[in-house]
């Protein structure tokens, strides 16, 4: 289980840390606008948001949110450049079909992003494939792999190359346990990579 | 034209500094009469249940007003009225008109009423195309907008499907080349048809199958082999039609369903971001996923362009197995998307919140 604190999640309370007040932020996946709804509240931030299930959109619509219904892969694309302070993708990469293009797009509309996903070269992860030679299933990744919204799994050193190969630059690197709460060792190093549940990335481009 | 008349009805208030008004437009066949027991047919207004205090248009909060389109038949200059130059009906003599052209009207009608911005406008169907004809001419007079189950430009299968309507009508001899009014008579059957036509493109087969299956009409338990209204959804079809030969006139609908072909907002923008570059009016778009007349994909190219010139939208498909019509009926969802909208927007214009009947806190 994920905590949260004042009604925001541990790991979502990290992210609206990082927007500034008074900002211009796009979350995709926003869900029913629990992080938007916050930004709004408490950081004056001007959000918007994109969301793919019908309740979700309509829950965030309903509490006066800006979110429309569609995805990371397809919605992205229309946004002109720079439109944005900080474009946030909170654990939605691995569900996306092509994520260096999202990663792209979102390095194109926003100044800044904001990017956490779940770091398949955990421990546990490695142990379970190694051990039971069976998919891992975990507290965090809880689907089968028949049912697994989740088709492109990364590591975070995975993760780091990409936006090595993209000429991405990484601001900033968080590693996360499995409630949210900030582990003490550096999110881009080798202890992250083994026993970070999640990553939390801040990146930019320079130019 | 040197004069046009405009019928309308308007519900609750207009406050102090004039920020209250709504703009309700009306569909194709719709009028003015959004609350009101339809003074033809004395049927509840289009959207009875939702205006009134406290309901999702609160008469105690807003300004409603509804006008009949021009082209229309329930009072606004249209084809069934008197040509001043002639005396008589202007029939076929009435001019070509647009989506444009009706907006047009709606706006010196809200001049006369003394508004500068109206706080919402909204639509759904050949209204949703007025709403977005307003964001793109006027963009200053809308606060918010909401386009419901529409489209930025009538798509060729649609175009299709009134062209079937209006041949009916024409082929009718009592069409007398839209004359028929002089002549004291009207193209009932022809009308009938394009009718029952339309009717079937607002709903859909889960609505149909569910309402009238393969049902037999009356308590007959075996087919009798004829012409006749065997089935239960033909005699429903032919009831449609009949009944609305009675409220509307054959000429406004040729009139009306041709506005609505030659509305494309991109050609005459060169782009559809480009009809609402640097717009400040908040959007929200709606669809239903089983509308297959203005589908959920004529909404998204609308959010598309808006997203494109970074406008201020929220959009949603209701799930929905009612087709077209779903926006004039019992959709919760649908309504509490529409309620948290206005209630957003109604802040943003520094309107009192809910239940403050409209003084200011």
């Amino acid at each position: 289980m994920i905590m949260s604190i004042g009604s925001l999640r541990v790991d979502l309370r990290l992210i609206a840390d990082m927007v500034e007040t008074g900002s211009r932020v796009l979350d995709v996946g926003c869900g029913d606008g629990t992080l938007l709804a916050w930004l709004g509240r408490h950081k004056d931030v001007d959000g918007r948001g994109i969301e793919l299930s019908m309740a979700g959109v309509s829950a965030a619509v309903a509490q006066g949110l800006s979110v429309i219904q569609g995805d990371a892969d397809t919605d992205l694309k229309d946004y002109p450049s720079g439109a944005f302070d900080t474009v946030i993708l909170s654990q939605t990469l691995q569900a996306t079909y092509e994520p260096k293009t999202v990663l792209n797009h979102m390095l194109r509309i926003g100044r800044r992003a904001i990017v956490s996903f779940p770091n398949f070269g955990h421990w546990r992860v490695r142990l379970s494939l190694a051990l039971n030679g069976r998919m891992p299933v975990t507290d965090t990744l809880t689907y089968q792999w028949y049912d697994t919204p989740n088709i492109h799994f990364c590591t975070i050193h995975d993760f780091l190359a990409l936006c090595d190969e993209l000429g991405i630059t990484v601001e900033r690197a968080i590693a996360l346990d499995g409630k949210g709460g900030v582990l003490p060792f550096d999110g881009d190093g080798p202890l992250a990579n083994l026993f970070a549940t999640q990553g939390l990335f801040v990146l930019s481009r320079a130019g | 034209m040197d004069s046009v008349t405009v019928a309308y009805q308007t519900y609750g208030t207009l406050n102090a500094d004039r920020s209250n008004a709504i703009l309700l437009c009306h569909a194709l066949t719709g009028d003015q009469y959004v609350a009101d027991p339809h003074p033809i047919t004395g049927k509840p207004g289009w959207w009875n249940d939702l205006v009134g205090p406290g309901r999702l248009f609160d008469t105690d909060r807003y300004f409603l007003i509804c006008s009949n389109v021009l082209g229309g038949c329930m009072g606004t200059t249209g084809p069934k009225e008197v040509n001043p130059a002639t005396g008589k009906p202007w029939g076929q003599d009435f001019p070509i008109i647009t989506i444009g052209d009706m907006v047009q009207v709606q706006a010196r009608l809200v001049d006369h009423l003394g508004i500068d911005q109206m706080f919402a406008v909204i639509g759904g169907s050949m209204g949703g195309m007025q709403v977005l004809e307003w964001c793109a001419s006027r963009p200053e007079r809308v606060f918010a907008a909401i386009p419901i189950a529409t489209a930025a430009r009538h798509s060729a299968q649609n175009i299709a499907f009134n062209e079937v309507g209006r041949q009916a009508v024409i082929a009718d001899p009592e069409w007398r080349e839209g004359r028929y009014m002089d002549h004291g008579t009207k193209p009932r059957r022809g009308l009938a048809v394009a009718r029952m036509a339309a009717h079937i493109t607002y709903l859909s087969e889960p609505a149909l199958h569910r309402k009238f299956g393969r049902n037999l009409q009356g308590d007959r338990d075996a087919f009798e082999y004829g012409f006749g209204a065997e089935f239960q959804v033909e005699s429903y079809l032919r009831h449609q039609g009949s009944t609305f030969v009675d409220r509307f006139d054959a000429n406004s609908y040729l009139y009306i369903t041709r506005a609505m072909d030659y509305f494309d907002l991109a050609a005459e923008h060169g782009s559809l971001a480009n009809a609402f570059k640097g717009t400040k009016t908040r959007f929200c778009v709606v669809s239903f996923s089983s509308d297959w007349l203005f589908p959920t994909v004529e909404s998204r190219a609308v959010v598309h362009a808006l997203n494109a010139v970074a406008a201020n939208v929220s959009f949603v498909e209701i799930q929905s197995d009612k087709g077209h019509d779903a926006f004039l009926l019992d959709e919760p969802e649908f309504h509490a998307t529409l309620s948290g909208f206005l209630e957003a927007a109604a802040v943003r214009r520094g309107l009192p919140p809910a239940g403050s009947k409209g003084e200011t806190p």
